[in-house]
């Protein structure tokens, strides 16, 4: 009836012909080999859901799956309250806030191997700084050993890595509250919890809540930097979900069960972010209008 | 509640500042009585702002003292200086209730829960937010955001005294009548000292019983609207006050009458004479249009808007507005315009002259 | 030029903004769009200017359909309440942007910049960066980039909202002669009844997503259709009063009066009357007028003008009264009506009868 522009859509195109080749095809690669067996040679067989059964009775995915939900919940509770304290004491304006802004950015210009380089030498007992400034000190310290030693390590190096990022969001958010409201909370004698609190935590919310999300799906998928510092070890101590996966699926060319694992790790990691984005969204309408 | 005194205060935002014209707020002394209700009216940039927040501890003033019912509280900051504060845009605690809300202030000065209790329900009824007291702040309208902050400010009874910076800028005109009167209701239940804010004459006007009017940093005239309107103290009041402003006109002054473009006009008073730049203040509501007397007008526009109506006219090449009564008879034949004489004014350099009463 | 709105209506989802609307709206004359914030002037002015497309309806633009034509290929200027200018460019480079978008020649530019600016007296200040300027010579940027592009269709969205009350007034004055040099169609969006008193041409009055009138300003303002428009174009508000007619008498809250000889042949029964605060007055007027008993709340004194706020059993009025009468809270008073001022409306909330006040000379 009305004469819309459909030549709009022509514009999206190229973008859509990316996402599929990108993303849709090779998930349907790997949908394509979940339900499959092959022995090698190029030779196929149906095996239905046969993969996926035998992963929910793996007690070494299970165990996989635990170590990484232990992972996800240590550096998120370590690195969303620092990232946000050191937003709370950065400088305002300034040179010393652009200098912060500076410092804070590096580590997330290092690339992930790097990272991973940087602290398997720093945390070596016999050459690295951080392993020999612990063992003068008297403890027992030795990540390629020691399980705990091991965990410490990665979470210290993923705390390292990554609160800038939560750090630098939550700064942004607390700069566009108005100084009105930190004049009204000082005429109000609030404390400083109180500003917090019913000023600035309100406020970040919006950022935090992008923040956290993406803090967590970036360590439930962490690989590169625990895969360099530990390889996994020791034993299986730091064997994460995605390690699991390369072992399985390159070490041992395992591509159905792999393929198979694959999923089930894209579905647990889009089903929680899904359920943790929806709660957050909800709450806000609950506390908006009508 | 309290008397502000402020002394010999003046603030430049320059660290060193060369002359007068540098200073943002320039030397003024200044009493604010206890309980009254006082406008600070002027443009943008002419300094009221500067003197809100000198008042309420966020500027430290460059020099001068200022004093709480006595005492200096120059470097007190905000907190110690119990003020209460409405800004341009409200300030309410987005996830907290209303009802948390108006008792905050109460709660960090740890009352006791009862009379927090009480002072809430109190404030609530007079703002009329009572039903909205369960509800959470952050979805309300506007308007209800902007009384919260009001009552706020209200919920303290031992406020030495509260302030408003321009708060009904984000209200639509129609609300602006119910959040003024309940102001000025909440002033007479509670005699709070009150200093408001605003480039607007009507809020000004409206809400204080004295105004003070800035301009480019210096206060040029304190005193009831019907001072601020019958006598300007400068031709900058009377243009900045009245909708539309003081017709000011060039002319020459001899002894009770004064002699323009079109012919001569008598005055209400004599006045020696004078020096400098002479000029004859009328507002527009003491011209009258007329037939037969006075100075010939050109008349170029008539804006009609509703109870009267404004006559954009021409009297020697000067612009000239006369103000007609809605009804009013507007004829082709009415070419001059009469002044009322005893409304006349005489500005010499800008400021006004006293005459003495006519032979 | 004629802007022509047929039925135009937008919804999103289940909730109607704009419910359907016809105007049509002619140049040479400034075209107000007045109502309360979120009654849907923007989105109109939206629609107007194709920066959305109607849910029904057409948008004609000199009888020709252009509904579903970009905005770039309309010729639409905008003006919004923030002033909106580029920051890194000077006045000059500001108000020729669009000429330039345009590809004019050189020469054609600097003479339409030079006659804008001088219209918008900004002459002096073509050099500067716009925020070097105060908020009104930013917004008379604004306005002037809106006016060189001899758009045919300007939308000013409250262009003065966030100017001092001084300022708005200067501009308000010019505002309409430079329309009456123009040859667009103006539409212009504001809360404030004065605003579209002073800027006259055509005014329609907007409420909950609907134009509840549209005409000449004055007519609008004088001879309301219904409540709705009363309310939007009045302040201070309308004061209202529930009344029944009752054979000759009209009886109210605390009293009654006689019916005017305007309203006799009214049938009996309620009605909702209307009148404006300047209306009200403490003495008794000439002609046939009703006595109302009322407690005054408070008095706001302008200077010239009392605002006096009253309770006449329970209702909440305002009456504008000339001079200064300092009449202290909790005093009695008796305020009398012209009769000739009372609208009247049913209990559907139209006008009833004729217009009561009388037409300007």
């Amino acid at each position: 009836m009305k004469p819309i522009d459909n030549r709009a859509w022509l514009l999206v195109l190229p973008v859509l012909v990316l996402v599929a080749f990108s993303a849709v095809v090779p998930l349907m690669t790997v949908v394509n080999y979940s339900v499959q067996d092959s022995f090698g040679s190029n030779e196929f067989f149906w095996n239905g859901i046969g993969w996926f059964d035998d992963l929910l009775h793996s007690e070494r995915m299970w165990d996989a799956l635990g170590r990484q939900i232990l992972f996800s919940a240590i550096v998120l509770l370590i690195e969303v309250p620092l990232g946000i304290l050191i937003a709370l004491h950065m400088p305002r304006k300034g040179f010393w806030s652009s200098l912060c802004l500076v410092l804070m950015a590096l580590p997330l210009l290092i690339p992930f191997n790097v990272v991973g380089t940087i602290w398997q030498i720093f945390g070596r007992v016999d050459i690295g700084l951080l392993g020999r400034a612990v063992a003068a000190l008297g403890i027992d310290y030795n990540y390629t050993r020691d399980a705990i030693d091991a965990w410490v390590t990665i979470v210290v190096m993923d705390v390292w890595h990554w609160t800038s990022l939560i750090a630098l969001l939550a700064y942004a958010g607390l700069r566009s509250i108005p100084q009105a409201y930190y004049q009204a909370a000082e005429i109000d004698q609030a404390s400083r919890w109180a500003v917090f609190r019913f000023i600035e935590l309100p406020k970040m919310r919006g950022v935090l809540v992008i923040a956290i999300l993406l803090r967590f799906m970036d360590s439930f998928m962490i690989y590169t930097e625990p895969f360099v510092v530990t390889g996994g070890g020791p034993g299986n101590a730091t064997t994460f979900l995605s390690i699991d996966l390369v072992k399985m699926a390159l070490g041992q060319f395992d591509l159905g069960p792999a393929a198979a694992f694959s999923i089930m790790y894209f579905l647990v990691i889009l089903l929680v972010s899904w359920a943790f984005y929806t709660v957050m969204t909800n709450l806000d309408r609950e506390e908006g209008p009508r | 509640m309290a008397r502000i005194t402020l002394r010999n205060l003046a603030h430049s935002y320059l660290a060193q500042p060369r002359g007068e014209e540098e200073f943002a707020l320039k030397e003024l002394d200044h009493d604010w009585a206890d309980g009254e209700a006082y406008a600070l009216l002027g443009a943008s940039g002419c300094g009221k702002t500067t003197l809100l927040n000198i008042i309420s501890g966020l500027i430290r003033p460059s020099q001068g003292r200022i004093l709480f019912d006595g005492h200096d509280v120059t470097d007190a900051p905000t907190a110690a200086r119990n003020i209460a504060q409405v800004f341009q845009f409200p300030v309410v605690y987005d996830t907290l209730t209303v009802r948390d809300n108006l008792a905050f202030p109460l709660r960090n000065r740890g009352l006791p829960p009862a009379q927090v209790a009480a002072r809430v329900q109190a404030v609530a009824r007079m703002l009329g937010l009572e039903e909205s007291l369960p509800r959470r702040a952050r979805g309300l309208t506007a308007d209800a955001k902007q009384k919260i902050s009001l009552g706020r400010g209200m919920v303290r009874q031992d406020v030495n005294a509260i302030l408003f910076d321009e708060p009904l800028t984000v209200i639509d005109p129609q609300m602006k009548w119910e959040l003024r009167t309940q102001l000025k209701a909440l002033h007479r239940e509670f005699g709070h000292t009150m200093i408001y804010v605003t480039h607007d004459q009507t809020e000004a006007l409206t809400f204080a019983s004295r105004v003070v009017v800035m301009h480019e940093g210096r206060v040029v005239q304190i005193g009831t609207p019907q001072d601020l309107f019958e006598r300007p103290a400068h031709t900058f009041v009377g243009y900045f006050i009245g909708s539309p402003g003081m017709n000011v006109l060039p002319a020459r002054v001899e002894g009770d009458r004064a002699h323009l473009p079109g012919g001569a006009i008598p005055l209400g008073r004599g006045y020696a004479p004078l020096s400098g730049r002479t000029e004859i203040g009328i507002r527009p509501e003491f011209a009258r249009l007329s037939a037969t007397e006075g100075l010939p007008v050109a008349i170029r526009r008539v804006e009609d808007v509703g109870r009267h109506r404004i006559v954009r006219a021409d009297l020697g090449g000067r612009p000239l507005d006369i103000v007609l009564p809605e009804g009013g008879p507007l004829g082709p034949d009415m070419t001059r315009v009469t002044f009322d004489p005893a409304h006349v004014g005489v500005f010499a350099d800008g400021w006004r002259v006293e005459g003495e009463a006519a032979r | 030029m004629t802007l022509e709105l047929q039925g135009v209506a937008k919804a999103v989802g289940a909730r109607v903004h704009i419910h359907p609307t016809n105007l049509v709206l002619r140049k040479g004359s400034l075209n107000v769009l007045l109502g309360p914030t979120l009654s849907g002037k923007t989105t109109l002015m939206r629609l107007m200017a194709g920066l959305d497309q109607p849910t029904a309806g057409r948008v004609l633009w000199e009888g020709r359909d252009v509904t579903g034509v970009r905005v770039q290929d309309r010729g639409v200027a905008m003006v919004y309440q923030q002033f909106i200018n580029y920051p890194s460019m000077t006045v000059f480079d500001n108000i020729a942007s669009p000429l330039r978008l345009q590809g004019l020649p050189r020469a054609d530019i600097e003479s339409r910049v030079r006659r804008a600016a001088d219209l918008m007296r900004l002459t002096p200040y073509l050099s500067r960066k716009p925020l070097e300027l105060s908020g009104g010579q930013q917004q008379r940027t604004a306005l002037a980039r809106a006016l060189v592009k001899e758009a045919g269709l300007v939308l000013l969205d409250e262009p003065l909202a966030n100017l001092d009350y001084k300022l708005r007034e200067e501009l308000r004055a010019e505002i309409p002669r430079l329309f009456e040099e123009s040859g667009a169609v103006f539409v212009y969006a504001t809360t404030e009844p004065e605003e579209a008193l002073l800027l006259g041409g055509h005014t329609a009055t907007l409420w909950e997503g609907r134009v509840t009138q549209f005409g000449p300003t004055a007519e609008v303002y004088r001879a309301p259709v219904d409540a709705v428009t009363a309310r939007v174009f009045s302040n201070p508000p309308m004061n209202i009063l529930d009344l029944r007619k009752d054979g000759d008498r009209l009886l109210f809250g605390a009293g009654e009066a006689a019916v005017p000889a305007r309203l006799g042949t009214l049938p009996d029964g309620p009605y909702r009357a209307g009148f404006r605060a300047h209306h009200l007055g403490l003495d008794r007027p000439a002609g046939e007028a009703l006595a109302f008993q009322a407690t005054v709340l408070g008095a706001e004194i302008t200077g010239s003008e009392t605002f006096l706020h009253l309770d006449h059993t329970g209702a909440r009025w305002v009456g504008l009264l000339p001079g200064v009468r300092p009449l202290a809270p909790g005093t009695p008073v008796a305020v009398w009506l012209d009769a000739a001022h009372l609208h009247l409306f049913d209990a559907g909330g139209r006008r009833i009868g004729p217009s009561p006040e009388p037409m300007a000379a």
